[in-house]
């Protein structure tokens, strides 16, 4: 450590910093100190140069968030949310869902979860969503990305069960699990139990109704299989739609059908 | 002597000077508030979290104070509006506040008394210093500018708001008040950009949020003023300690106002802890005696 120097005499600062000194060539130097230096083809250049460079790292950001956005389709989003395309342009990612559920259900997304990095999600087969009646995540949310103004938590579309492997399911086996039937807060209404008849054995076949199903993830949370064989998709995942598919079989040709329209 | 020997070492070569002459705490008194606050304002939003004390929820991004005052960040509103989003009054109400506030005491406070990612960057910073690293690819310092423009641009195209997927200003501070995850993964990038890639790479050179504060408080009220200027030493200690010595030049050295007005400067008064003769202080746009200043000092011979 060097002692103090008196004042005026202490070392000479590095050359970076002495004042008035700038460490860019004198050339550049004189183009920022007096406007007037800079002549119209250099203005316009740089300009034009530096316009380009932000339009290329634009493009490139708008790609990369359209690779970020590939794990969406799993995630659950909370009560209320409008639809992911708008949600996106809404979610400030402020967390003031997360802390309005009483229940920690909501996550926001750190960097490599299911859903874009600071994004509100759950994971049903965690911590379900419990149904508040007064939906409070929706109520909390500064920006509308969460629609406050659903009447009730039962206008709440965060995705829909599906029974996405009856082999494994219990109830297709001839048993009476029916845990999921049991734990939905709509039962009855959401998913019933309907009597069929399988391969000549009476079986009690747990049914969704799409209408009705809100997706709070009940179902997948208590199923009693190792994996679940009931899910909660995102709608866009979890539910078909009518209409011709485009790339199925043509209106003709050998075993073609005329669907009636 | 032993620890004497230490705290001297950790001293940061800029404000070694200072700190020998008038004392390691007064050479550190902006540092160390800069830090409570930093540390303060976290601490407001975590009581709730860790203690179940409700002061403010949310994060930087936008919250609820008290549960009434609405705040919102205006860059990511901005991003939002070119996203396509028709913004709801609420978040109109925090915007507005936020812009106000950064109107009044100099946009970019927000860098270095609020945001914890200028915590990283000065440590990284500091250590290049002590690691004698003198690497420095050199970065336009208006590059700042036009991420902000390509963060709006590819808002408008992607139809989100685009910054966010990438911001290691919010993934840090949201990383904090609600669990990072493999977030420090940016966060450490940033660090090491700064530590060794180039000088202040990430707050001085790329940070859209900064600069989007920058222009805000271009015009801001509170500014810190080389009033003392006729006394100056030129020991450069000033220069060394700011992450923007641009800014200094023109109120140190030119002869009109003695305000640093540059919308770079961060009002983190780094300036006034290094310097050992109280060259500068805070001031306003408002106080005559720094915005009119010639009639207090005798005039400057041409440089």
């Amino acid at each position: 450590m060097k002692n103090p120097s008196p004042i005026g005499q202490h070392p000479a600062p590095a050359e970076s910093a002495r004042p008035g000194t700038e460490r860019a060539p004198p050339a550049r130097k004189a183009e920022k100190t007096s406007s007037s230096a800079v002549s119209r083809r250099d203005f316009l250049g740089g300009a034009a140069k530096s316009a380009g460079v932000a339009c290329l790292a634009a493009v490139a950001l708008d790609q990369f968030i359209r690779t970020a956005r590939s794990t969406e389709a799993k995630a659950l989003r909370p009560p209320g949310a409008i639809d992911e395309e708008e949600f996106l342009s809404a979610c400030v990612r402020c967390g003031l869902c997360v802390r309005a559920c009483p229940y920690d259900t909501l996550h926001l997304a750190t960097l490599g979860d299911s859903a874009a990095i600071g994004t509100p999600y759950f994971v049903a087969r965690e911590t379900p969503c419990f149904m508040c009646h007064d939906v409070p995540c929706a109520k909390a949310c500064p920006t509308g990305a969460l629609n406050a103004e659903i009447p009730n938590i039962r206008h709440a579309d965060m995705g829909l069960a599906v029974l996405v492997d009856h082999e494994t399911c219990l109830n297709y086996k001839g048993m009476h699990c029916s845990i999921c039937y049991r734990v939905c807060p709509i039962r009855n209404e959401a998913i019933t139990l309907e009597k069929q008849t399988i391969k000549g054995r009476q079986m009690v076949i747990p049914v969704v109704h799409s209408t009705k199903c809100t997706g709070c993830g009940h179902c997948e949370k208590h199923c009693v299989l190792e994996e679940a064989a009931i899910r909660v998709l995102p709608r866009p995942l979890g539910q078909g739609k009518a209409g011709r598919n485009n790339a199925g079989r043509g209106l003709t040709g050998h075993g073609s059908l005329k669907r009636g329209v | 002597m032993n620890r004497k020997a230490a705290v001297e070492w950790l001293t940061s070569d800029a404000r070694t000077y200072a700190a020998e002459r008038r004392g390691w705490l007064y050479a550190h008194r902006f540092w160390l508030a800069r830090r409570a606050s930093q540390a303060l304002v976290l601490a407001i939003f975590l009581t709730g979290p860790w203690l179940g004390l409700w002061i403010a929820r949310g994060n930087f991004a936008s919250s609820e104070i008290l549960g009434v005052l609405p705040l919102a960040d205006p860059f990511i509103f901005v991003q939002s509006l070119a996203a396509g989003h028709r913004p709801i009054l609420l978040s109109l109400i925090g915007v507005a506040t936020i812009t106000a506030f950064y109107f009044l005491v100099g946009g970019r406070v927000y860098c270095s008394w609020v945001c914890p990612v200028n915590v990283v960057t000065d440590t990284a910073h500091w250590l290049r210093d002590k690691l004698g690293l003198t690497r420095d690819r050199k970065l336009d310092r208006r590059t700042r500018l036009w991420i902000i423009a390509a963060a709006i641009l590819a808002s408008f195209l992607s139809g989100t708001i685009a910054w966010e997927f990438l911001n290691p200003v919010s993934t840090l501070q949201r990383g904090i008040i609600f669990g990072i995850g493999a977030g420090w993964g940016i966060v450490a990038a940033v660090f090491m950009l700064d530590l060794f890639v180039t000088r202040r790479g990430w707050c001085s050179h790329l940070c859209p949020v900064g600069a989007f504060y920058g222009l805000i408080g271009k015009h801001s009220l509170v500014r810190v003023s080389a009033i003392n200027r006729t006394a100056c030493t030129d020991c450069g200690a000033c220069f060394k300690a700011c992450p923007e010595p641009h800014v200094i030049t023109p109120a140190l050295k030119g002869t009109g106002t003695h305000l640093i007005v540059s919308g770079d400067c961060t009002n983190c008064a780094a300036c006034i802890d290094s310097c050992y003769i109280d060259v500068f202080e805070y001031g306003t746009r408002l106080s005559s005696r720094h915005a009119a200043p010639e009639r207090f000092i005798e005039p400057q011979p041409a440089q």
